[in-house]
């Protein structure tokens, strides 16, 4: 029996794939993926900028798109807690559980912000390994860019030259990009901001930004009028220049607190497709640094 | 820092101080000397200040890899889920749905404040081949192992088989424990069908083809204890199911599921309890088998795929159930009862849906509505006809239920019912419910 079972699975059509299937999680990592990956990989982004990563439905597509998979590339640091562990259950794909080759975890190579000190739900929507919204921050892409080259060589062998070259022209393009936004972004430094959630500690940390209130009065937790009116009366003791939200999150809070206070809200592409202009890795940061010194003058 | 002075200091006491021209020339050299090795001396130290700075940079990177696994440690996701309500019903002794064999397995009848099942749940992967998942329903003096199972991780070619106690993946609800239900109690359909869900003691083996529209089927055999079967003592499969389903998206905003299932059983001597024509207790025990068709569709729409503002589920379900054998109506005449001991051939057909839906209209606050109908069907007691009462009435039911869910792991909800289940009553129901999660992070299914 067991024998018969061994020759059964060993004898099942092997699917042929023209190309390396990437399923990213976010639409970032999809258009890394897409960078390094060239015309050797096709790309399935899971999400869109439109969408809240933390609060995905485990679709049907979703599993269909998994189930064909070589390669499952993902934030981690339990950002995707919600429905990657779904989709990985019941896509039945061997080949990108955690722990193999082909499941690819963003976070594992960025030393993470905000390690939270305690673990408690009373402190709402809490991420043990700190905060995942990592690619705000262009070197830690730079980091993940190197780690995803070489497991796209590792994967798919046949191109691991192609992979490689690939990378390290984007690391080339990604370093001198780097160099031009941190000068243009010099007269932003130590500028007090506000934020929605904290969606960019990684990119106020890169750019010297300080963080002087939070609208959401803990993690995750939908900001109710009350609580706005306090931050509202907390930035008039320590002024703050512009409100930051990312383009999926609900405007009403924002813009509620820009109307109170006359303090600009922008709503960040966050992600790659978060508006016209953020149609690739470069236009994210290229309209993100925009629309910040815009905002500061 | 040090070693330059040093140095200056020892070649100073070894040069004694002259006035004269040589000493000039030789004091000069030394000037030279000490400056070359200088310069030499922070190039050397501005080396190592970057090789530090670069082996820290390396140590901080190198940090979470270590720090940060997958999944924390090697104990297993526990999560322990607390249900309890208030309910406002009429005070009914025996409910039942009127026209159909009851399926057990019905609590949730207590009046006033009251405990539901309390569900403890750990899962975790057992090695590189195998996950577990584990769910154990408290109740007082009562502890029931819903689900024990393990299931292959790494069998390829998307496959999967799982083996030991699950809910079956027949229809759409069935693999739903209670407390991911969108209304406080069960619809009419599974409680008619199974009376909770179908479990089963079995295995199941699954496959998901490769291709971009969702595509599942499976099957499973198994002891086949729950109702429609019953427990055999014997070797043989009790049960055994097959489910197909489809799936995908319309655009970024909708996405759907449809399926079709099929279920086969055999029982011997399943008790139920009927009125027969005199209005007394009845005793049954069916023996046959039992055929079970079930079709399935869930379609959900969020805008933008963005369901954290606002969504909307549509679900509805049709069943059709056809059982056949011999029914033993035991002897109840002392009683004044109409039985009297015959047994004799048992036919039915029967059917029916569910249809609900389900929007949030602001985040944390849903409303939904779900109509519960079932149809008799055709049933055919043979000689226990002049027994046994045979109805042609529909049990139907209104529910309309708000919640307000304040995080991921807390819902509150209200619900008010109309039941008309039982034939010749019409009963307003209330409940207010709580569902509150703690432990890790639940995942739900779509």
């Amino acid at each position: 029996m067991k024998r018969l079972l061994v020759f059964l699975i060993l004898w099942l059509p092997v699917y042929a794939h023209a190309a390396l299937n990437i399923f990213a999680c976010e639409p970032e990592w999809a258009a890394l993926a897409k960078e390094i990956g060239g015309d050797d990989v096709r790309v399935y982004a899971a999400t869109t900028a439109m969408q809240d990563p933390h609060r995905i439905e485990a679709r049907p597509s979703l599993i269909a798109q998994m189930r064909r998979a070589n390669l499952v590339v993902c934030t981690g640091a339990d950002l995707e807690v919600g429905w990657l562990p779904v989709l990985l259950q019941n896509a039945n794909n061997a080949a990108v559980q955690p722990g193999r080759p082909g499941y690819f975890e963003a976070a594992r190579f960025v030393p993470l912000l905000e390690k939270p000190a305690r673990l408690d739900r009373a402190d709402g929507d809490v991420h043990a390994a700190g905060n995942p919204h990592l690619h705000t921050d262009p070197r830690n892409i730079l980091r993940v860019a190197e780690a995803l080259a070489a497991r796209l060589a590792e994967v798919d062998p046949a191109n691991a030259a192609a992979h490689r070259a690939r990378g390290q022209a984007f690391a080339a393009r990604w370093q001198a990009a780097i160099a031009r936004w941190e000068s243009r972004a010099a007269p932003l430094k130590n500028m007090p901001v506000a934020v929605q959630h904290k969606s960019f500690s990684y990119l106020l940390a890169w750019l010297g930004l300080r963080e002087v209130a939070v609208l959401e009065p803990r993690p995750g937790v939908e900001p109710s009028v009350g609580h706005l009116a306090r931050v509202a009366a907390q930035l008039q003791t320590t002024p703050a220049k512009m409100v930051l939200r990312a383009a999926y999150q609900n405007p009403r809070p924002a813009d509620w607190l820009a109307k109170r206070t006359g303090i600009p809200a922008l709503a960040l592409p966050y992600s790659v497709g978060g508006n016209d202009r953020a149609q690739d890795l470069f236009g994210l940061f290229d309209d993100t640094l925009d629309q910040l010194l815009e905002a500061a003058q | 820092m040090l070693r330059p002075a040093l140095l200056a200091a020892a070649l100073a006491t070894a040069f004694p101080v002259h006035a004269d021209p040589q000493l000039d020339a030789l004091r000069a050299e030394l000037q030279e000397l000490k400056s070359a090795y200088e310069t030499r001396l922070q190039a050397l130290e501005a080396r190592l200040k970057q090789a530090e700075t670069r082996t820290a940079d390396a140590a901080s990177q190198a940090e979470p890899t270590a720090q940060a696994p997958a999944r924390t440690g090697f104990n297993p996701d526990i999560s322990l889920i607390l249900q309890g309500r208030y309910a406002k019903l009429d005070d009914i002794g025996e409910r039942h749905i009127s026209g159909f064999m009851p399926a057990g397995h019905d609590h949730g009848a207590a009046r006033g404040f009251s405990l539901d099942h309390t569900e403890l749940v750990m899962t975790a992967s057992i090695d590189p081949w195998f996950r577990g998942y584990f769910n154990l329903a408290l109740v007082d003096e009562e502890v029931e192992i819903e689900e024990a199972w393990v299931q292959t991780t790494s069998l390829g070619n998307g496959l999967s088989a799982k083996g030991g106690r699950f809910l079956s993946d027949l229809g759409y609800q069935n693999t739903q424990h209670p407390h991911a239900w969108d209304f406080a109690d069960n619809n009419l359909m599974y409680r008619a069908l199974f009376g909770e869900a179908y479990g089963n003691d079995g295995v199941q083996l699954k496959w998901v083809a490769p291709t971009e529209l969702f595509m599942e089927f499976g099957f499973e055999a198994g002891r086949g204890a729950g109702f429609p079967g019953t427990d055999r003592n014997q070797n043989g499969i009790g049960s055994h199911a097959l489910f197909g389903h489809l799936g995908g998206d319309v655009g970024a905003s909708n996405s759907w599921r449809g399926g079709l299932s099929y279920l086969a059983a055999k029982a011997s001597g399943r008790a139920g309890e009927l009125e027969d024509l005199f209005d007394e207790h009845a005793e049954t025990l069916f023996s046959g088998k039992s055929k079970t068709w079930v079709a399935d569709f869930v379609w959900k729409w969020a805008p933008h795929g963005n369901a954290s503002e606002q969504n909307f589920k549509f679900a509805t379900e049709y069943s059709r159930r056809s059982e056949r054998g011999s029914l033993l109506c035991m002897d109840n005449t002392p009683d004044g009862g109409a039985c009297d001991g015959t047994e004799d051939a048992y036919r039915s057909r029967q059917s029916g849906f569910y249809a609900q839906g389900v929007y949030q209209f602001m985040p944390r606050w849903r409303t939904g509505y779900r109509y519960d109908r079932l149809d008799p069907g055709s049933v055919d007691f043979g000689a226990n006809s002049a027994n046994l009462p045979i109805t042609d009435y529909n049990p139907t039911r209104h529910s309309l239920m708000l919640d307000y869910s304040p995080s991921e792991f807390s819902r509150l909800r209200l619900q008010y019912s109309k039941d008309r289940s039982m034939e010749s009553l019409s009963e307003n129901q209330w409940f207010v419910q709580y569902i509150h999660s703690l432990g890790a992070h639940g995942a739900h299914k779509f």
